[in-house]
Parts: structure tokens; sequence; C-alpha cells
């Protein structure tokens, strides 16, 4: 159900702790940063680091990781590749959903502010559960189903025009960024799955090997799991890959009602 | 995002605003001349006026977005230029069907 208002314990404290930038430097730029600890029973707060741009590099990753290289190895947040192909780094930045590590420091104006995707459960300050996200995926059974004998000696084939159908399917990397900017997910995201899981479930109903796509959409064929979907489009709009969920679950909507006559 | 929260928003308008100022003016229609004089007066009085200015924006606006969802509906219109667009083009047509309404009522009755 919709909550419009944080929980007492996840209201954000005024009173955050202020790191000024290093001495002498001439180009520098404020990291507002959300800062929760489980561990230490206080509200969550904003830190705010000052950073010399001028021995940072360009992304806000970069950022990050310079805070917690030089100034507070205590903030905690998710990365790995650096070059928008993992996930891992995804957040709110400037009031967006998106990678860290692709998104410039130089096209925020202002202090940059920085918290966890919303609507998530916070395990440390950028750090988001993705339980419950995952158990999602795994519902949607990821993988190629099928029921007739493997051919032998050989792959299962496809013509460069069925594997075209899967471009900007397989692309997405499940950072999460355009299911946490959905409002319909926000509200009801214990039965509808999101535009991430929908699009991996398109992903799988439009790939011509696959087997199940009956089953598939029996599977989604659901007032919520599919239906919450309104097309507000942020999911769209947000995505740091620039693919199309809305589009996606548009296309299972149609393959509903086709199969449906 | 806008054009789909103002969608909810004029649909609520409508169900909840529009439905029970029809129900009266159906009331009045059947109670007489008398009554029907005095709805009349209440609803032409500067406060119904931007009270059913804002009740046929939420038509216009209704139908704009109705129709937007309806295209995206038939799996169009996804890319993100062409749905801004469509989004835009809602609030034009809702602002310049209001206006062009309203100066019909209100220009007929010689205001």
């Amino acid at each position: 159900m919709a909550e419009f208002s944080l929980p007492s314990n996840s209201v954000i404290k005024a009173t955050g702790k202020t790191y000024p930038a290093p001495a002498g430097a001439s180009r520098t730029k404020a990291f507002k940063v959300y800062r929760w600890n489980p561990d230490d029973g206080e509200n969550p707060r904003y830190d705010t680091y000052s950073l010399d741009l001028d021995t940072t590099g360009p992304m806000v990753l970069d950022a990050l990781i310079k805070i917690k290289n030089e100034v507070d190895p205590t903030l905690t947040f998710r990365r790995s590749c650096r070059e928008g192909i993992c996930g891992s780094c995804s957040m709110n930045i400037d009031g967006t959903n998106t990678l860290a590590c692709t998104m410039p420091i130089a096209d925020v104006k202002g202090e940059v502010v920085i918290t966890p995707l919303p609507h998530m459960e916070v395990i440390k300050d950028l750090v988001p559960d993705f339980k419950h996200f995952y158990a999602q995926y795994a519902s949607i059974k990821p993988w190629l189903q099928t029921v007739t004998a493997a051919p032998s000696g050989e792959e299962r084939i496809q013509s460069p025009d069925e594997r075209e159908k899967l471009d900007g399917l397989y692309e997405c990397i499940l950072c999460a960024c355009c299911s946490t900017a959905c409002p319909s997910y926000w509200w009801n995201s214990d039965k509808f799955l999101g535009p991430a899981i929908l699009l991996q479930a398109y992903r799988w109903l439009a790939d011509s090997r696959d087997e199940m796509t009956g089953e598939r959409l029996d599977a989604l064929e659901d007032p919520f799991r599919v239906y919450r979907c309104h097309t507000i489009m942020n999911c769209s709009n947000v995505c740091p890959k620039g693919l199309n969920p809305a589009k996606a679950i548009a296309d299972i909507k149609l393959m509903m009602l086709e199969r449906a006559g | 995002m806008a054009v789909s929260i103002v969608h909810r928003v004029t649909g609520h308008a409508l169900a909840f605003g529009a439905v029970v100022i029809f129900a009266w003016w159906l009331a009045a229609l059947a109670s007489g001349p008398t009554y029907y004089r005095l709805f009349q007066d209440i609803v032409f009085s500067p406060l119904g006026v931007v009270v059913g200015f804002g009740l046929t924006w939420s038509m216009f606006q209704h139908m704009g977005s109705g129709i937007r969802h309806f295209i995206m509906d038939s799996g169009e219109g996804f890319d993100l230029v062409t749905s801004r667009r469509m989004a835009l083009v809602t609030f034009v047509f809702s602002a310049l069907a209001t206006l062009a309404f309203w100066a019909f009522i209100l220009l007929g009755r010689g205001y």
C-alpha cells in the first residue's frame, strides 16, 4: 500500500557532518551523501564532502571512491566495473536514478545530492537490499526453456532477424534504476514485478528458441504482475542503458491480447 | 510522469465533482423554473465559472491523455521523443479546448 511519509526511524536528521575541501583547492564541489548505519541506532543523515575537482576523476563514482579512500573510509556503496556494464553502482544522483560510474559530475549544477535507490530497504549508506528484486527475477525463469530434443551436434539456431528481436532487451544489466523509479513499483512491489523484471520476462518471450511462451504468458496473466503498469514512462526515462522497459511491457500486453484472440 | 498523474487527478475530479454537479443539474431541471433559475445563478456566478472552468479543463485533459494512453496501448509512441511530444500535445489541446469552450459559453451569454 502507498506510504506517503517516512517511518519515524527513516526520517533524515538535520545534523550531518561536513568535511571541508583540502586547503588550496581552487575548483571545489560539494557532495551531499545519504548516510545510515544499521549498528548505531541513529536516524539517517546527510554528510557533505567538499572535493577538489582538479584531483578528482570526471564521474560521480570517482568522487565516491575518492571520499572513501581519502576522506571517510566508513562510506559504504557498491561498485565494480566502473564502466556501466555491471549495474552495481545504481543510486539516486541529483534526483534521478542512474549509474554513478556513467554520470558526469559536470552534469550536476550546485551540490551533488546522492541517496540510495528510492523505496528500497537500505542495508547501509548507499547499499539497498536487492533480495526481493532478485526473487522476482528468479520467478520469471530467466533461462531458455524448451520441450523439443536438442538438435544433435549443433546449437539451437536463430536467424539474424529473430536475433534482432532481442536487441534492446539483452543489454539490461539489472541495476534496478527503472523499477525503483516507478510509482507503481513503489506502491505494489510485493505483487507487481516492475519494469526491469518485465523487460527480462519479455526478453524470453521474444526469443525464437524458447518453447514455453504460453506458460510464460500464463504466469504473467494477473491483475498485479503486469497490469500495475500504467505507462507512466519513468522507467524508460531513467534507464542508464537507454533501454525501453515501458515498450517491452506494452509488447507483453499485446502478446496476451493476441493470444486471447 | 506529469501526464500520468494529471490523468489520475482529472479523472477523480470528473468522477466526484462533475458527477455531483451533473446530478444536481438534472435534479434542478426536474424541480421547476424557480429552482432552475437559482441553479443557473450559482453555476454562472464567478465561483461557479471557476469550478466549471476547472472541470471542463479536467474533461479535455483527461480526454487528451486518455487518447494518448489508447495510442500507447497499441504499442506505438514509446520512444522518448514521441511520448514526450504527445504529452505536450495533451496539455496544449486541453488548454485551447477549454478556452474555446468557455469563450463559446460566455460570449453566447453576453458577458
